[in-house]
């Protein structure tokens, strides 16, 4: 198992809590700057999600060292909500995928960093293009299939957003992971109760989401709060346990829009709308640590 | 007069299916990284052997084609080659999205396998009928168009393209129709075939399209009219060498598909010769509409698909040269 961590790998032992602290303060930095740069993406669901992402690539998943499209033996994530591709590349850059510099290129012309994440140009640590929504639990299924077949014992894992459960396709993956005990798998949803047009309970009211997928036949849990970094190592390294027998995996996991910065939060607003310099400087203000490495 | 019939005659008729059925069962055999998906129609799909012989290969999806797209996409990431089977309908309008996203753009080796395309599913209708599928389906970059004529160049090409890698969109059909091409055949994708030399007209056909082009030119020959007949397999990407080839000597051409006139071949030779060569053309195709029930026969002749309208369109083109 191999962590990437400040420019260094470091072999066996997992970065500490406080060390993955720091690191989530520099991603929503990354983040913040880099819809800020371009004036557009998508910050609000990045920020909700930093501390998951983090966790995942720095102390759940055992990665192999470098990068290759068909992640044998080793974890393997699909993004599903593509649209909170800044998160996904800033831990991909920290995490070893590609150059942290790279972050400066985000949604810019001839850039690998595209506006939702792709395989088309090569950027390493994507495996299937994703932005449309609804489609990347599938994929993860088909992953996790690949994976029984190679008698590879490494997981996939998936985060999905919440609003986007109102997409069809994701209950037939559902319906179809449980059947075919596909138990390989750990999708989490990332419940921020908000999307485009307002609450997910004003938008399309989906009703008891851990009982729908329960009846489904997936196991699930639930995180209570998202945006506590223990909080969710410890229900991720949970979610791990209950895998290999015979249910699917899922994790609810609750978090605040825009976590992090305090005009952001408890509110749909940002969710695709980037800060101006003087909001970039406050939110900026907010997260501040000792060693700052800025892209 | 029958000399081309003779070259060309068959060896017994069967369906284009049942060929990608057996194509199927070769593979099964021959590349472990081979699987089979299906959305509720194994039967109809020619998958049962497969599905016996290699169980743990094979995924029965259920009637939920967007995510048996989605699962290929994903099974490829491990280096599996996922054939994926259902109707033309299905396979392609229904879930051109998913096909888009997570196996064009991302750039995924997945086989979409689709049968029953066209009108000659016959008696269930439009809803089951597509006409536009070739359209869709070459117009997304990266993926390669196939239409095969018969049984045995399906099986062929079904073994083919487990060699090609990239996104394939491979149509056959449900009717029992004559199998002509040799049942040793090398298929090679984008590589026109050349039926039957002449010099008065070329008629480029694909699919089903392609032993009534022949039978055609036999009827056109007793008239003293000299057809080429290339059997386009692959629309995309088209050999385009062998048409221009062709029209040299021809200088006019009849394109001949079970499609719709907007989108398939037709329209990729018309751009072509607008590009290269611009020579008269007359297409056999569907003139924009959806189809109905009836008998495959019926239908064809309804719609125009068949040797009449080929000869027809012959005659038409020739005297715009």
């Amino acid at each position: 198992m191999v962590y990437f961590y400040r420019g260094k790998f470091f072999n066996l032992m997992k970065p500490t809590t406080q060390q993955l602290q720091s690191m989530v303060v520099q991603v929503r930095r990354d983040i913040l700057r880099m819809v800020h740069a371009v004036n557009s993406g998508h910050p609000g669901g990045s920020l909700g999600c930093t501390e998951f992402m983090v966790a995942l690539y720095q102390n759940i998943m055992d990665r192999k060292e470098g990068w290759d499209m068909d992640g044998r033996d080793e974890d393997i994530f699909f993004l599903s909500n593509g649209h909170i591709s800044p998160v996904f590349y800033s831990v991909l850059a920290r995490s070893g995928y590609f150059p942290i510099a790279e972050l400066a290129t985000f949604r810019h012309i001839n850039s690998r960093l595209q506006g939702h994440p792709t395989t088309h140009e090569g950027l390493p640590g994507i495996r299937v293009a994703s932005g449309s929504l609804g489609q990347g639990l599938s994929v993860a299924v088909g992953a996790a299939l690949a994976k029984k077949l190679n008698n590879d014992k490494h997981l996939v894992f998936a985060l999905l957003g919440d609003g986007e459960l109102q997409e069809g396709q994701n209950w037939e993956a559902l319906m179809y992971a449980a059947a075919y005990k596909v138990d390989n798998i750990i999708a989490t949803v990332d419940l921020n109760g908000k999307q485009i047009d307002g609450a997910t309970d004003e938008v399309l009211p989906m009703g008891d989401l851990v009982a729908k997928f329960k009846a489904f036949g997936w196991e699930v849990i639930s995180i209570e709060n998202g945006n506590d970094l223990q909080q969710v190592i410890d229900g991720l390294t949970h979610a791990r346990s209950l895998t290999g027998a015979g249910k699917p995996v899922a994790v609810m996991l609750h978090t605040e829009m825009g976590n992090g910065v305090d005009y952001m939060m408890y509110s749909h607003a940002w969710h695709g709308k980037a800060p101006n310099d003087e909001q970039l400087q406050l939110a900026m203000m907010q997260n501040v640590i000792e060693e700052l490495s800025d892209y | 007069m029958d000399i081309l019939l003779n070259k060309y005659s068959n060896s017994g008729s069967k369906d284009t299916r049942s060929g990608f059925g057996a194509g199927l069962t070769e593979l099964g055999k021959t590349n472990e990284n081979v699987v089979a998906l299906c959305a509720d129609l194994i039967g109809s799909l020619k998958m049962d052997d497969f599905k016996k012989n290699h169980p743990e290969r094979f995924f029965q999806i259920g009637i939920a084609e967007a995510n048996m797209i989605g699962i290929a996409a994903g099974l490829t990431i491990g280096g599996k080659i996922p054939f994926t089977g259902t109707f033309a309908n299905f396979s392609t309008g229904r879930v051109y999205d998913q096909i888009r996203q997570s196996v064009a753009y991302s750039d995924k080796n997945v086989k979409i396998c689709a049968s029953h395309a066209g009108l000659t599913l016959g008696e269930d209708g439009a809803t089951h009928q597509i006409l536009e599928d070739i359209g869709l389906m070459k117009m997304l970059p990266g993926m390669t168009v196939i239409n095969t004529c018969d049984y045995n160049q399906t099986k062929a090409a079904t073994i083919a393209i487990a060699e090609h890698h990239g996104p394939v969109y491979l149509r056959f059909g449900r009717p029992v129709v004559p199998n002509f091409t040799p049942a040793d055949q090398v298929f090679e994708i984008g590589k026109a075939v050349l039926l039957s030399e002449g010099s008065d007209v070329t008629i480029v056909a694909t699919g089903h399209l392609v032993w009534e082009a022949l039978v055609a030119a036999d009827q056109l020959l007793k008239h003293n009219i000299r057809a080429e007949v290339i059997n386009i397999h692959t629309i995309k990407p088209l050999d385009e060498e062998a048409i221009l080839k062709s029209l040299m000597k021809t200088r006019c051409i009849v394109t001949a598909e079970e499609h719709n006139i907007l989108g398939g071949l037709g329209e990729s030779v018309a751009r072509l010769l607008t590009m290269k060569d611009p020579v008269p053309q007359e297409f056999v195709a569907v003139q924009d509409t959806f189809g109905e029930s009836g008998t495959p026969v019926q239908l064809m002749d309804k719609y125009k698909l068949n040797s009449g309208a080929i000869i027809e369109a012959v005659q038409r083109v020739m005297k715009r040269k």
